[in-house]
């Protein structure tokens, strides 16, 4: 069938007029911050590279103890392009979580989330937690040495959370322990539950955003747009591109590499450490002492991340200033101290690691 | 005892029973889910003592991590030649320590934390001791107990 006929197929039997004329009204906001509306798009892309790329992996990979190990490794060096899968499985991971926090940061400091927005930052950020979900069960996926530590380390903070941390750390681990049953469990929220969060969450978002439009920042005076299709879209895939070419040139020049199985009754090496996202709260938990006026260390600690991580979703009900539609110089610096803790803190972890 | 109550309409009486039936459909549903994905008590043996070592196995000043049930033991024969046991877990974040013959400290590697032979704490982030076994030899085997 030509593609004329088959529009024309469809065109008798949908109303595709109404599809049509909503691309054809679509315009994005043209002006000095414009590169900052890349990095939603390119989230996007790294998303599917995963979906991709992971439902690739699921051909061969094993979820057990006795097996993951193993199985991770016949797909480096036996199956066929099984380390290019895996490289860019493990790169765009880390590379969608990058610029899930490029983008968060960059419609915090448009103050973009002011209303009627508020809905789209709280499932931005719910979709930013969800992807460090992600990282957290895919991890532990291979089951190498690295990967078995920090999940025991990592399940264990989560237990420190009052109340609700030891349900939440005995239904992450299976029982009182890491080991097979967790790895089950990682698997499962890995490849079932956090992808169809993921997928309702992000359809969600993306409606949100095609309804409302893009905003136009505060700091901009002249209201220059561009159409969608197809000159946004156009740049976007150039945007695309770019990103598919560095995910491909990092995933060949720095294969992942896979380390040794996992021994549950050896001796936990130095060197342990979570992925890179998670470094900043790993590095301030080991800060803090083992008791402040009688109260263990890690609570605080725990307490204090999570009070940050509640305030940055109600961003835009606290910011009250935008909410009239005007800026306020001490909420962008509490952005920027926040943003300066964060990198400094990540910064400090790598170079410790590095300089025992 | 007879309240002075404003009558319900019908309408408000269905509206409120339909109201409870989807709340109760929901607990009846989710309840059943909570606890599946609870995991079953039981499957997880719990052991109070095991043979950890044969007697003679360890130099002085030296340790090996054992099983005990499914987590790691620690067996530490002190410089003077002593047998002590402890869980390996550290009390910090679970990592699994072990024997620094160097300096004969219990060291865990993850946050740098370091307990005496006695399983105290020196330095670094632990809040509690590690948790110290009974030691008995019984023939050529060391016997590990927690104490009862
Ligand atoms: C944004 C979404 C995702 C993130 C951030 C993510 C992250 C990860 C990470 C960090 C690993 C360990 C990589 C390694 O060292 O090998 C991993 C492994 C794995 N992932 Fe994903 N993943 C995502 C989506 C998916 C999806 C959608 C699937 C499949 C439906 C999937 C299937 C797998 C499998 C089977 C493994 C184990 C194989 C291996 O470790 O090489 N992932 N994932
Ligand atoms: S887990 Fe042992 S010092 Fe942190």
């Amino acid at each position: 069938m030509s593609s004329k006929r088959l529009r024309d197929f469809l065109c008798a039997r949908y109303e595709l007029g109404a599809l049509k004329a909503m691309v054809s009204h679509k315009t994005v906001p043209h002006h000095r911050h414009s590169f900052w509306y890349y990095w939603g798009g390119v989230t996007l892309l790294l998303i599917g590279i995963q979906i991709a790329s992971g439902v690739l992996l699921l051909l061969y990979y094993r979820p057990s103890a006795q097996e993951a190990f193993a199985s991770v490794r016949f797909i480096m060096t036996k199956v066929q392009f099984g380390w290019l899968v895996r490289s860019v499985h493990a790169w765009a991971a880390n590379l969608a979580i990058f610029s899930a926090m490029v983008h968060l940061a960059s419609v915090f400091f448009l103050k973009a989330y002011r209303p009627p927005r508020e809905l789209t930052w709280v499932t931005g950020v719910c979709l930013l937690f969800l992807l460090m979900g992600f990282g957290f069960t895919g991890y532990l996926l291979p089951w190498n040495t690295l990967a078995f530590f920090a999940t025991k380390v990592g399940t264990e903070i989560a237990g420190i959370v009052p109340g609700v941390g030891p349900v939440m750390q005995v239904f992450l681990r299976g029982g009182s322990d890491v080991g097979d049953v967790t790895l089950t469990r990682f698997f499962w929220l890995h490849i079932m539950i956090l992808p169809l969060g993921l997928m309702g969450l992000m359809g969600l978002h993306v409606l949100m955003v095609q309804l409302q439009g893009m905003s136009q920042p505060l700091s901009v005076r002249e209201e220059r747009t561009i159409p969608f299709f197809p000159n946004f879209f156009l740049r976007d895939l150039v945007a695309w591109a770019m990103v598919l070419g560095v995910v491909l040139s990092v995933s060949v020049y720095w294969p992942a590499t896979l380390g040794e199985q996992a021994d549950p009754f050896g001796p936990t090496p130095a060197g342990i450490e979570p992925e890179w996202y998670f470094l900043w709260m790993f590095q301030t938990l080991k800060l803090f002492p083992g008791h402040i006026l009688g109260i263990e260390g890690e609570l605080i600690a725990v307490g204090l991340t999570g009070v940050a991580g509640l305030a940055l979703m109600l961003v835009p009900w606290w910011d009250r200033p935008a909410r009239e539609g005007k800026s306020h110089w001490l909420v962008t610096v509490a952005g920027i101290i926040g943003l300066a803790y964060v990198i400094g803190m990540t910064g400090y972890a790598v170079w410790i690691g590095r300089h025992p | 005892m007879m309240c002075p109550r404003e009558p319900i309409s019908r309408r408000q009486f269905l509206w409120g029973a339909l109201k409870a039936g989807v709340l109760a459909f929901c607990g009846a549903a989710l309840y059943p889910i909570l606890r599946y994905l609870t995991p079953p008590r039981g499957s997880e043996a719990s052991v109070s003592s095991t043979v950890a070592g044969k007697v003679g196995e360890l130099a002085a000043n030296s340790a090996k991590i054992f099983r005990f049930g499914n987590r790691p033991g620690l067996l530490v024969n002190t410089p003077d030649g002593q047998l002590k046991a402890f869980s390996a877990v550290c009390t910090h974040l679970n990592c699994t320590v072990q024997y620094g013959a160097e300096n004969s400290v219990i060291w865990c590697a993850c946050h740098n934390g370091k307990f005496d032979l006695n399983g105290q704490v020196i330095s670094g982030p632990p809040p509690r001791p590690l948790e110290a076994y009974q030691v008995n030899i019984r023939g050529e085997d060391i016997v590990v107990s927690k104490a009862s």
